[in-house]
């Protein structure tokens, strides 16, 4: 009972990790209906910012906060400068491109710090069940999703950012200028990336650290439904805590299996996931 | 045709047998034959067009001939998948993996089969995979089926550790495979004779999916891809069309992996990553996403740029960590400038190229 207690407290602090992540993706497929695969990407490039920056000022805040910044400004630069100008030709070539930009950034990254490991600190102690840094993923990632609906249920910017995702033309007619909301919500969907980043990254980053985390990341948005930000912090700590039970009672290896079964139980009884509706449209 | 070499031209004959030359009218005798003999001869054509090349050049070239070969019918069979019914698959190195491994256990513990029977139980086995997981995932469409294809790729590697005396782990297992037979001694080198074998069950491969998409499958997955609804409408069995499509997919993705195997002579866990199956996916909208003819310069983009890279690493002389990551970032760039120029791919910048020629060419 009290290993059960302690992976299902496990769970829930990678869980988090997972959400922030699957949190990225679905803000980025609400407004253009595209997976981006170059998410994982982004945050590595975060993440390594945060390590450079850490080392040289000693100070893990302010590689935190260069971490973020990072995020939201090569968010935005992506989707304005490479995910733009290719979306407008076919949706799969939009996917393809991010999965380009993946390509490059994990290989620039492995080129510029090393295909080896770094020791990379969390932001609390991790010592203990449930240990102060599994509290602040929980409680960051909790706060980050509130923040998300207060933004898109109560702020001007959050209204024209779902009206530019819901019609775009409309949205356009209205005054509201769909370019730049699309470029703010890849920023924020970036930052969120890098947070997801900074809570699954330690103890050690190397450029495929995140691969497995994207995966499980993006196992959490299907789940929890692409369309819906609630389904996918659900998702995320589903996904979390089965990984965790797979992990400490049958074997760490089958762990991905378990997500893939995860997804294939779920999406058969519901195909677009927990939390979404069917839309019903015309042939 | 207007490929930029004839030599590759020739290769893939076999690849262009859906996009007949336009000017030979249909009333020929070739136009009377049969599809499926028309895609024979073709192939046959680009085998002889394969051995004359292989003996042209050294045996260094004979194993990149044949990674382009394996790489290419695993692309075709993505091809048909992807741009024919639609479906995005981002597992199809898992089933490259899976014809690895079938092919390795084969030769390890049963090794009086000849090859020809190991490719058929490589085929049976990818079959099986294929229904299993097409069956698992038919319900899904979209991003949703792109996940779980991601995850299976993914996950499928942690198999190889934890089932460790089977599979050996991530050491892998290594195999010896036979080189060319007696009579050929002095005639071949093991490595031509090995991409013989490849080409040749290569474009068998190409002929039976260039046949597959001409006919009526391959009309009914088009419609799928198209509009779901409509199609279902219009009495396609939606779920069973998918089904097949990833089966046809699958089972091209392990003869594939199991050449590999043949040809590398060995298997492990580390060669089907994640990185495998993107870039799979990705060169094959690279290559152009309508046609066969996409594959072959996908899987020559594939081969021949990292070694491009690699080169290219080594003559500025590269710390060590640079050379390893530089093919992946130049296939990257690439990549993104291709789709942001060439829309439709390199197949698609040449046919916009041959039209334009021909459009010249008739106005004066």
């Amino acid at each position: 009972m009290n290993y059960f207690i302690t992976l299902t407290l496990n769970g829930l602090a990678s869980g988090a990790a997972y959400a922030a992540l699957a949190l990225s993706l679905v803000i980025i497929y609400q407004a253009t209906r595209l997976v981006n695969f170059a998410q994982p990407a982004l945050a590595l490039l975060s993440v390594y910012t945060a390590y450079t920056v850490t080392q040289l000022t000693g100070s893990y805040w302010l590689g935190f906060a260069a971490a973020l910044t990072t995020g939201l400004l090569v968010g935005a630069f992506v989707e304005r400068v490479i995910v733009r100008p290719i979306a407008r030709t076919s949706q799969l070539n939009a996917i393809i491109v991010t999965l380009g930009l993946l390509l490059v950034v994990q290989g620039a990254v492995g080129m510029i710090w090393g295909n080896e490991q770094h020791g990379f600190r969390y932001a609390f102690s991790y010592v203990g069940r449930f240990s102060p840094a599994d509290v602040f993923s929980l409680v960051a990632v909790g706060v980050v999703a509130l923040l998300l609906f207060g933004l898109y249920r109560f702020t001007p910017l959050g209204l024209r950012m779902r009206a530019a995702a819901f019609h775009p033309e409309a949205a356009r007619l209205s005054g509201v200028k769909v370019g730049l909301m699309l470029t703010a919500g890849w920023g924020i969907a970036s930052l969120i990336g890098a947070l997801a980043g900074m809570l699954a990254g330690p103890p050690f980053i190397s450029p495929n650290v995140f691969d497995v985390v994207f995966v499980f990341g993006i196992t959490a948005a299907v789940v929890g439904g692409l369309d819906n930000p609630f389904g996918a912090v659900i998702g995320g700590l589903l996904i979390g805590l089965g990984m965790s039970y797979v992990s400490g009672f049958v074997g760490p290896e089958l762990a991905t299996l378990t997500a893939l079964a995860i997804v294939v139980i779920v999406l058969s009884v519901r195909p677009d996931g927990i939390l979404s509706r069917p839309t019903a449209r015309k042939v | 045709m207007t490929s930029p070499t004839t030599e590759r031209e020739e290769r893939s004959t076999t690849s262009g047998a859906g996009a007949e030359p336009p000017r030979t009218p249909r009333t020929s005798r070739w136009g009377s034959l049969p599809l499926p003999a028309r895609h024979l001869l073709l192939a046959a054509l680009g085998l002889a067009a394969v051995t004359g090349l292989l003996f042209a050049t050294g045996d260094l070239t004979a194993l990149r001939i044949a990674a382009i070969g394996y790489t290419m019918l695993a692309i075709a069979g993505l091809q048909l998948l992807v741009g024919g019914s639609g479906q995005v698959s981002l597992g199809h190195g898992a089933f490259m993996m899976i014809g690895a491994y079938t092919m390795a256990l084969l030769i390890l513990h049963q090794p009086m089969l000849p090859l020809a029977a190991n490719l058929g139980i490589i085929v049976v086995v990818s079959i099986v995979a294929g229904v299993a997981v097409g069956a698992a995932t038919a319900r899904l469409h979209g991003p949703y089926l792109a996940g779980a294809t991601l995850i299976l790729a993914v996950g499928l590697p942690g198999l190889t550790h934890r089932y460790h005396e089977v599979f050996g782990g991530s050491n892998g297992l290594n195999i010896r495979t036979a080189g060319a037979p007696p009579f050929l001694d002095g005639l071949l080198s093991t490595s031509e004779w090995r991409a013989l074998v490849v080409w040749t069950t290569v474009v068998i491969g190409l002929a039976v999916l260039a046949t597959i998409s001409a006919g009526r499958l391959g009309r009914r997955m088009r419609a799928l891809r198209d509009d779901e609804t409509a199609a279902a409408m219009a009495g396609i069995p939606v779920g069973k069309t998918k089904v097949v499509a990833f089966v046809i997919a699958s089972t091209a993705g392990g003869l594939a992996g199991g050449l590999q195997a043949y040809v590398l002579g060995t298997v492990t866990p580390s060669s089907f990553t994640l990185v495998l199956s993107l870039t799979l996916l990705a060169a094959l909208v690279l290559g152009g996403i309508g046609s066969l003819w996409g594959a072959l310069w996908a899987s020559v983009a594939i081969v021949y740029l990292e070694i491009w890279a690699r080169d290219l690493a080594r003559a500025m002389d590269m710390s060590r960590n640079a050379e390893n990551n530089l093919p992946v970032v130049f296939f990257g760039i690439v990549l993104i400038l291709i789709l942001r120029f060439w829309p439709l791919g390199v197949h698609g910048a040449l046919q916009s190229l041959r039209a334009r020629l021909r459009a010249r060419s008739s106005s004066s």
